[in-house]
């Protein structure tokens, strides 16, 4: 539970064209690291190559490590699949699977890799994903109703839920809360404060101040210009990002002077 | 220490499981076996045919060698095929232009449905219908105009008296693929980009020029396309043909007449279930000249419609 | 006013704004051109009266006198810009009313005629040892049920591949290829289906042969690419946020396929292969060729002939047999039949794409 990440020397490819360059950082376990950064800078697709989703697009690859607690992610024997299941991720809309209710939505990532559980201990790991992701008392009713007839904040704390019911080591956030509403944006922040005690967290965000808020860690990507590779242009604790950056990219556009 | 995958293959996939293999496999299999259809389809009546091809003229049924024996054919095949798309293609347009352009949009669902469930009715009952009901109706006509425009050779006479003619034959098949014309036609006019219609009402033009103006230019390869799809299954349609037309005889531009050429298609409904032998072979034979030439057909008018998709750029 | 006027227009005064250049010009009332319709129907009649009273002749005379005068008169009031509109119009609404014509006439004709022995016998016996009055279409229908269904047991698991190698698997070459040849296949004349099954199947039995699962096989020659394509929309449609949502939660991907993609496009796949077996269950063509007829029940499709409802009704036509008329009712039954199954297959598709959808909210 809750590893640690290693990255280093990792470019991202799609095609022949690199979108990400040279990328080294360090994620600590039981926190929470932002990923800042104006559009197109490649923070998404960084992220995507964490748990090996980034290949899915066809001509996707990548070169470098990502080294979690010691297992080379991109290591000749190692199954993306099997990755994928470690390392958990929510998507920037809410995308519940609409032909499964609730409960089976939550109980997804169990019932579609086939693994035989007793209905009791699934019941309980369905409610305990759902309350997890605060979620359970909002819908303890009506579990048997489609996951599309929720709201959109519900819908994505719904997604949340189908990610830790498979307990990953990993949860990986692509802009969880860009398209909600600003209370449900607050109740999943409040969500992530909670579940960092039990996973590492790595989420991608527009919203500063939602960076500011929520982690410890944050990483500010840019790019030189348009069909150049993103860069990590530097990565601190968020208090000093915030405060007194390194660098003067990130100041600039820490106060709003371009991006 | 770095693992690099080459650009072709979506990266580092070293290990597959099985269920993926086997599912991929099976996937692609499916996809090579229309390959392997086709190309069997292909084979097959060559194959079949080659008998025929290399015969003595007189095994040919007729007597006079394969090309005497399949060229009416060919030309009856044509002649209903192009008869029908003289008419459906008018029609089709105007009922697609009715249901996207001038009916009320509720009413304009339910007309392009029932239009739709043309496709759906068996060819079967509309040769019985062609038979039964057109053919009758059509003979005071043909009688008409035998009396006063027999003076154009395609409308010599003498008027068959049963309405079983290549003029009845050529409206059944323009009933026929009508829908299809019109089902393209409609497509096409629906995605007229709504600023193209507004330009053109804002210049103050009535509901024709407008259509003139934007939506016919705009539709225009897609009509041809739906044509030449409609073309396509006009060829090889059968059983329509094989009921209504009353077949004797050999090329003529004559529609009303008792004497028609048959069609390949229909020719080989009628006659193959008593056929042995070479005569078989023969069959066979025209059935992969009917084969080239709604391939060709349909090769031109899918490369006609897909030209539109790459340069309309409603996407 | 009289509302003889059959297709007539609704009054095309929607055009809208020529005002900028028609302003000035006068224009017609609302009601206009049904006033020029109604008049003209009045007229046609009473000239027909005169001449033959045929209900066909008085509606074309009443189309084409009503679109004349209307023409002419809108000509004179509102200039030549709005008459060609106006004709147009009329045209187009015309060219609607022609195209019914067939559908209307067509199921009149085959519900009035076939009705007349749809009865239990027709459906509960077979032809054997019938020379002239009753017999049934028990085995034509048993027939085409079971060829039919061998068809999709054939043609959907290898048109619902195909179909998902195209949107998940396929690149490159291949899928070109398979997509134009799918095409292609499309538009392949039904009999020619017939004669390839025919030859395939006379390669290793001998020449001559009938059998029922080549019938089978011709029918899904015809079949595959309408799976393949209707398949391939469909499966266009889901949305890829659900291949990732179950990619991420480590889920392999045929798995995410087979229970993820699939079951989110079930009701567009339903839909399209009750329409596909639609599109084939009246094919008779290449059953004439490959099946070929017979009086007697044989629900075997591996041993000789089996008959069909189509072949069935092609044949009770064209060989009636003394005297006709008996057979002559049996084949308009059995075309009705057909129309009822064809119809029926459309409903359902309707019904499976409603009802199986995914209740979606957004």
């Amino acid at each position: 539970m809750a590893k640690r990440i290693d990255v280093s020397d990792l470019d991202i490819y799609y095609g022949n064209f690199k979108a990400v360059e040279g990328v080294n950082l360090s994620i600590e376990p039981r926190s929470i690291t932002a990923l800042i950064g104006p559009s197109g800078c490649g923070k998404s697709t960084f992220l995507r190559a964490l748990n090996r989703m980034h290949e899915v697009i066809p001509g996707a690859r990548v070169e470098g490590k990502v080294v979690i607690e010691g297992q080379d992610l991109y290591g000749a024997d190692v199954d993306p699949v099997d990755v994928r299941r470690q390392i958990g991720m929510v998507f920037q809309r809410p995308n519940p699977f609409p032909t499964m209710s609730i409960y089976d939505n939550v109980a997804a990532g169990i019932r579609l890799n086939n693994k035989k559980m007793k209905k009791a201990d699934l019941d309980d790991l369905v409610e305990r994903s759902l309350r997890g992701a605060n979620l359970w008392n909002e819908v303890k009713d009506r579990l048997d109703r489609p996951g599309s007839g929720l709201s959109g904040g519900q819908q994505q704390r719904l997604c949340i839920a189908r990610a830790i019911a498979v307990e990953p080591d990993v949860l990986l956030m692509d802009e969880p809360c860009s398209a909600l509403d600003p209370i449900s944006t607050l109740a999943i922040e409040d969500l992530m404060a909670e579940l960092k005690e039990r996973f590492t967290i790595v989420i991608v965000t527009h919203n500063m101040q939602q960076a500011a808020r929520v982690s410890e860690q944050t990483g500010f990507f840019n790019l030189n210009g348009v069909g150049q590779p993103g860069r990590l242009i530097e990565f601190n604790p968020t208090e000093k990002i915030f405060s007194n950056p390194e660098m003067k990219a990130t100041e600039d556009y820490i106060s709003g002077r371009f991006g | 220490m770095t693992t690099t995958s080459s650009p072709t293959t979506p990266a580092g996939r070293p290990k597959q499981r099985p269920g993926d293999r086997v599912f991929a496999g099976s996937a692609k299999g499916a996809g090579i076996l229309i390959l392997v259809i086709l190309a069997g389809v292909a084979a097959f009546l060559v194959t079949e045919s080659l008998p025929a091809l290399t015969a003595p003229a007189d095994e040919i049924p007729g007597g006079e060698g394969l090309i005497a024996y399949v060229a009416p054919l060919i030309f009856g095949t044509l002649l209903a095929a192009a008869l029908a798309i003289l008419v459906a293609t008018p029609l089709g347009v105007a009922i697609a232009l009715f249901i996207t352009n001038y009916a009320p949009r509720r009413l304009a669902q339910v007309l392009g449905y029932l239009v739709d469930l043309l496709v759906a009715i068996p060819s079967i009952v509309y040769g019985f219908w062609g038979i039964y009901w057109l053919a009758p109706k059509l003979v005071p006509l043909f009688q008409w105009l035998e009396q006063h425009l027999g003076f154009i050779p395609l409308f010599a006479g003498p008027a068959s008296a049963t309405g079983r003619t290549m003029f009845t034959a050529g409206l059944v098949l323009a009933v026929m693929i009508l829908p299809i014309v019109s089902a393209i036609s409609r497509e096409v006019f629906l995605q007229v980009p709504a600023l193209h219609r507004e330009a053109a009402l804002a210049l103050g033009a009535t509901r024709w020029e407008m259509i003139r103006m934007a939506v016919l230019p705009y539709g225009k390869s897609g009509i041809i396309g739906g044509a030449m799809l409609g073309l396509g299954r006009a060829l090889g349609e059968t059983l329509a043909i094989a009921l209504v037309l009353s077949v004797s005889g050999g090329i003529t531009f004559n529609l009303i007449g008792t004497g028609n050429p048959s069609t390949i298609a229909a020719n080989i409904a009628l006659q193959f279930p008593e056929s042995t032998g070479i005569d078989v072979n023969t069959l066979i034979a025209s059935g992969l000249a009917l084969f080239v030439i709604t391939l060709a057909v349909n090769v031109l008018a899918r490369w006609v419609v897909n030209r539109r998709a790459d340069f309309s750029g409603a996407n | 006013m009289s509302t003889r006027t059959p297709p007539a227009p609704a009054a095309p005064t929607s055009a809208p704004p020529a005002t900028s250049t028609a302003a000035s010009r006068p224009k017609l009332p609302r009601w206009a051109p049904w006033a020029v319709f109604a008049a003209a129907a009045v007229a046609a009649f009473l000239v027909g009266r005169l001449t033959s009273p045929n209900l066909a002749l008085l509606v074309i005379y009443t189309v084409v006198l009503g679109t004349v005068v209307l023409y002419v008169v809108s000509r004179v009031v509102e200039g030549p810009r709005k008459a060609t509109d106006r004709l147009v119009t009329s045209v187009v609404y015309s060219a609607f009313g022609i195209a019914m014509v067939p559908l209307l006439s067509l199921v009149y004709e085959v519900t009035r005629r076939g009705a007349e022995r749809l009865d239990g016998e027709f459906l509960n016996s077979s032809l054997v040892g019938i020379t002239g009055e009753g017999g049934g279409a028990y085995h034509a229908i048993m027939g085409t049920l079971i060829i039919t269904a061998l068809t999709t047991l054939i043609s959907v698991p290898i048109g619902l591949l195909t179909a998902i190698y195209l949107v998940e698997y396929g690149n490159g070459r291949l899928k070109k290829a398979i997509t134009f040849l799918v095409d292609v296949m499309t538009g392949i004349p039904s009999i020619v289906a017939g004669l390839f099954a025919y030859a395939l199947f006379a390669l290793f039995l001998g020449p001559g042969i009938r059998l029922g699962i080549a019938g089978a096989v011709a029918l899904s020659v015809l079949m595959i690419p309408v799976v393949v394509r209707s398949a391939e929309e469909v499966l266009k449609l889901v949305p890829n946020e659900l291949r990732e949502a179950a990619y991420a939660l480590g889920v392999p991907r045929w798995r995410t396929i087979v229970k993820v993609v699939l079951p989110t496009a079930v009701a567009g796949l339903g839909a399209g292969i009750t329409l596909a077996i639609a599109r084939v269950i009246g094919e008779t063509a290449p059953l004439l060729i490959t099946v070929g007829i017979t009086n007697a029940t044989n629900l075997d499709p591996f041993d000789s002939r089996m008959a069909t409802l189509p072949v069935y009704a092609y044949y009770q036509l064209t060989q009636p047999g003394v005297p006709p008329e008996f057979a002559i009712d049996r084949a308009w039954t059995a075309a009705l039949i057909l129309i009822i199954l064809v119809m029926g297959l459309n409903v359902v598709a309707r019904l499976i794409s409603r009802f199986f959808a995914p209740k979606n909210s957004r």
